[in-house]
C-alpha cells in the first residue's frame, strides 16, 4: 500500500502525455480500460450468439435491473473517493422502503393522497440521508474507521426497518408513487432516467465543483487537505449523507417494482454489489481518484455478464462464481494497467 | 493531535488502546452474565449455557479466522459463504462417516483459503476485494453442488455427533471451538508466525524490509481463516442435520463486529484471541438476554430488536474505545 504513489487531485501524470508520441499501446490501453473493453466484448458476443438480444425489451430489462445498483454506486463511488466505504446502504434502502408505505398507507395518507405521496418520497429519502449523515458524523466525530462506523448502521438499520414494519410484508397498489419504478418517459423506464441523471450530476460535481475537488483532495491525502484548508469533516459528512440519499432513492425504486415492501429483503447484499461495481469501474479503494461513469460501466458489465450466462443456459450459481472471478480479474488488470 | 501522538512511540499507543478495550469487553461480559444470572431463573442453568455455547461455537470459529486476518490489516469477507459451501460438501460426504465428512468440509475451506491467499499475497489485490470475490465463488460453488436446496446429512453414521453430541458434559462444537482458541492463543503468543502476523499488520513495508516472509505469512493467514470457517460449516451441517448453501449470509459482518468488540483494531498490528471469544459471547448473549426478557412478560420485544440492540452496542463499544483513545493520548 505504501508503494502506491499518492495522486493529487489533478491527475495529469507526465508519462501519459509523453506516451502520446509513441505508437498506440493496445495492451496497456485495454488493461487500463478493462471494464469498458469487457463490456463491449460482451455486447458483441451477445449480438452474435444470444437470440433476441438486439431488442428494446432486452435493453430495458437489463437497464431496469441494473438501475438500483448504479444509483447506490453513485454514492458509494463518492464515499470510496474519500478513502472510505459504506456498508450501510442496503440497510438504509430497507428503512426508506419501509417508511414510504407506512406513510401512504396510513389513515392520513389515504385521505390526502397527493400530499402523502409527496411526503412518502421526501420523508423516506430524507430519513435515509439523515442516517447517512449520522454515519458521517459518527466516523468524523469519533475518528472511527468507515468500515466499522457504517457496520453499526448495517446491523442496526435493517433492524430499525424490521421494527418499523414488525417484519411484515407491506403490499400496496399506488400507481402515482410507483411511477419511479414502473413508469416510463418516452419509452425509457423512469429509474433509468434517475440513474443517468444521478451519474451525470455526480460526474459533473466531481470534476467541476469545489465540493468535488475537495472530495478528491481529502481522499488523496487527508492531512494535506486539512492543512490546506479543506473542511475535511464537513465534506465527509456530506458524502456519507449523499450515499444515504442515493440508497433511499434506490429503496423506493425497489419497493415500487415489487409493489410491496419487505424490510427483511429490500437491499439485502446491496453494499457488496455496489462496492463490486465501483471496484470493477476502476475507482481505487485508496481514495483520491474516482470515476462515476466507471462505476456505471462496472455495474453494467456485471449485470450483462449475468444476463449473458443466464440467457445461454448457465445456472445462476455458476454465474456467481464467474462474477467473483470477474471482480478479481478486473481489479487485478487495472492494477497492472496503472503500474505498467 | 499529531504533536500529542508523536510523544508516544508508535508501537505502544495502539496496543495500549487495544489493551484497554480488551479489559472493557471482559468487564462488559461479566456484567451481562451477572445481570442475566440475577434477573432470570434459568439463565445459568445447564440447558441455556450449553445451548448458547453450542450455537455460538460456529461464530467463534469464523471470528477466530477473521481476527487473524484483521491483525494483518486485512479482512476476510468469505467466511460466511465458505461455511455454507463446506456444510454442503460435508453433508454430501457424511454417509461415509464422521471423518470423511469433516475432512471433505475442511477441504472446501482449504481451497477457498488458498484462492484468497493467492489473490491477496501474490496478485496483491486488496483483501476486501479479493475475499469479496472469494465469497461469491464459494457461494456459487455451494449452490451448484447442492442444486439450490438443502442437502440432508446422513443419520446412519456418527457425523451428527460433531454438532449434536456431548463430550464430558459439554457440547462437542464447544470443545472444537475451545481447542481452536487455545491453538490461536498459542500461535499468536508463542510462535514466530504469530509475531510476524502482528509485525506485518503494524507495518507491512518495515516487515518486508526486515526480511520477514510477508507474503507467505499473509497467504497462510487466509488459508487458516478458510479452514476455520469451513470447520464452522461442518458443525453447521452436523448441528442442523443439513448442508445449507443459503446459510452464512452476514456471518462475515457479525464476525467483524465480534472482533471489533473484542478490542482488535482494524488497522492491524494489535489483537487478542481471547477477547475475540468474549466479543462473540457478548454479541450472542445479547440475543439470549432479549429472549429471557421476553419470557418474563414485562415487555414484548420482537426478535427484530436484537439487531438494533447489537448495532447500538457496537456503537457504544466503538465510542468508548475512541474516548479511551483520547484519554490515553492526553495522559501520556
Amino acid at each position: 500500500m505504501m508503494r502506491t504513489p499518492q495522486p493529487g487531485p489533478t491527475v495529469v501524470d507526465a508519462p501519459t502525455i509523453a506516451r502520446k508520441a509513441v505508437p498506440f499501446d493496445a495492451g496497456a490501453f485495454f488493461r487500463r480500460y478493462a471494464a469498458l473493453a469487457g463490456l463491449i466484448a460482451l455486447l458483441l458476443f451477445n449480438f452474435v450468439w444470444t437470440p433476441h438480444f438486439w431488442s428494446l425489451q432486452t435493453l430495458n430489462v437489463n437497464l431496469t435491473q441494473v438501475a438500483t445498483i448504479v444509483i447506490v454506486s453513485v454514492g458509494m463511488t463518492l464515499v470510496i473517493a474519500t478513502g472510505g466505504i459504506d456498508l450501510s446502504v442496503g440497510s438504509l434502502m430497507a428503512i426508506s422502503g419501509a417508511l414510504a408505505p407506512l406513510i401512504f398507507l396510513s389513515p392520513f395518507g389515504r385521505e390526502h393522497v397527493a400530499l402523502s405521496n409527496l411526503l412518502a418520497f421526501v420523508v423516506s429519502i430524507a430519513a435515509a440521508g439523515l442516517l447517512g449523515a449520522f454515519n458521517g458524523w459518527f466516523i468524523t466525530r469519533f475518528r472511527v474507521q468507515p468500515i466499522v462506523g457504517t457496520l453499526v448502521m448495517f446491523i442496526a438499520g435493517r433492524g430499525i426497518g424490521q421494527v418499523l414494519t414488525n417484519g411484515n410484508l407491506q403490499p400496496f397498489h399506488n400507481p402515482t408513487f410507483q411511477f419511479i419504478g414502473l413508469g416510463r418517459i418516452l419509452g425509457v423506464p423512469v429509474q433509468v432516467i434517475v440513474m443517468l441523471v444521478l451519474v451525470a450530476v455526480a460526474a459533473w460535481m466531481l470534476r467541476r465543483t469545489l465540493f468535488g475537488r475537495q472530495i478528491l483532495a481529502l481522499g488523496g491525502n487527508e492531512r494535506a487537505a486539512r492543512l490546506s484548508g479543506v473542511p475535511v469533516d464537513r465534506v465527509k459528512r456530506w458524502v456519507y449523507a449523499i450515499s444515504g440519499l442515493c440508497a433511499g432513492i434506490a429503496g423506493l425504486v425497489v419497493i415500487s417494482i415489487n409493489s410491496s415492501s419487505d424490510a427483511n429483503l429490500v437491499g439485502l447484499g446491496m453494499e457488496l454489489d455496489a462496492i463490486a461495481a465501483v471496484a470493477v469501474g476502476g475507482t481505487p479503494f485508496t481514495g483520491g481518484q474516482a470515476s462515476v461513469v466507471g462505476s456505471l460501466i462496472g455495474a453494467l458489465l456485471i449485470q450483462l455478464l449475468r444476463y449473458t450466462l443466464l440467457a445461454n443456459g448457465v445456472p445462476d450459481a455458476a454465474a456467481l462464481v464467474v462474477k467473483g472471478v470477474i471482480i478479481a480479474g478486473a481489479v487485478w488488470s487495472q492494477q497492472r494497467g496503472k503500474s505498467a | 493531535m499529531s504533536a500529542e501522538t508523536a510523544k508516544l512511540p508508535a508501537a505502544t499507543r495502539p496496543s495500549r488502546l487495544a489493551w484497554a478495550a480488551q479489559q472493557r469487553v471482559l468487564i462488559a461480559l461479566i456484567l451481562l452474565i451477572l445481570f442475566g444470572a440475577l434477573r432470570y431463573d434459568h439463565f445459568l442453568g445447564a440447558f441455556n449455557v450449553l445451548s448458547v455455547l453450542r450455537y455460538n461455537s460456529m461464530f467463534a470459529l469464523t471470528s477466530l479466522g477473521m481476527c487473524f486476518a484483521i491483525m494483518t490489516a486485512g479482512i476476510d469477507l468469505s467466511v460466511g459463504t465458505t461455511a455454507a459451501c463446506a456444510s454442503v460438501v460435508a453433508a454430501i460426504f457424511s454417509p461415509m462417516g464422521l471423518l470423511p465428512g469433516m475432512l471433505a468440509g475442511l477441504g472446501v475451506g482449504l481451497a477457498v483459503g488458498i484462492v484468497n491467499g493467492f489473490m491477496v499475497a501474490r496478485m496483491k489485490l486488496l483483501p476486501f476485494i479479493a475475499t469479496l470475490s472469494g465469497m461469491l465463488m464459494a457461494s456459487g460453488t455451494g449452490f451448484l453442488l447442492a442444486h439450490n436446496q438443502s442437502v440432508s446429512v446422513s443419520y446412519d453414521t456418527d457425523f451428527t455427533w460433531l454438532g449434536q453430541g456431548d463430550l464430558l458434559g459439554f457440547p462437542v462444537p464447544a470443545w472444537i471451538a475451545g481447542a481452536a482458541y487455545v491453538y490461536g492463543s498459542l500461535l499468536l503468543h508463542y510462535t514466530s508466525f504469530g509475531r510476524y502476523i502482528l509485525a506485518i499488520g503494524g507495518n507491512e513495508e518495515a516487515s518486508r524490509l526486515m526480511g520477514l516472509p510477508v507474503d507467505r505469512v499473509i497467504f497462510w493467514t487466509y488459508v487458516q481463516s478458510g479452514v476455520l470457517a469451513s470447520l464452522a460449516g461442518v458443525i453447521l451441517a452436523a448441528q442442523f442435520g443439513a448442508g445449507q448453501p443459503a446459510e452464512g449470509v452476514g456471518w462475515e459482518l457479525f464476525s467483524i463486529a465480534a472482533v471489533v468488540v473484542g478490542g482488535t483494531l482494524l488497522t492491524g498490528g494489535v489483537g487478542s484471541v481471547a477477547t475475540t471469544l468474549a466479543g462473540v459471547l457478548l454479541l450472542g448473549l445479547i440475543f439470549n438476554v432479549l429472549n429471557f426478557e421476553n419470557g418474563l412478560g414485562w415487555i414484548s420485544l420482537s426478535a427484530y430488536w436484537q439487531s438494533v440492540v447489537r448495532g447500538v452496542f457496537l456503537m457504544i463499544v466503538v465510542m468508548a474505545g475512541s474516548g479511551a483513545a483520547r484519554r490515553a493520548i492526553r495522559s501520556a
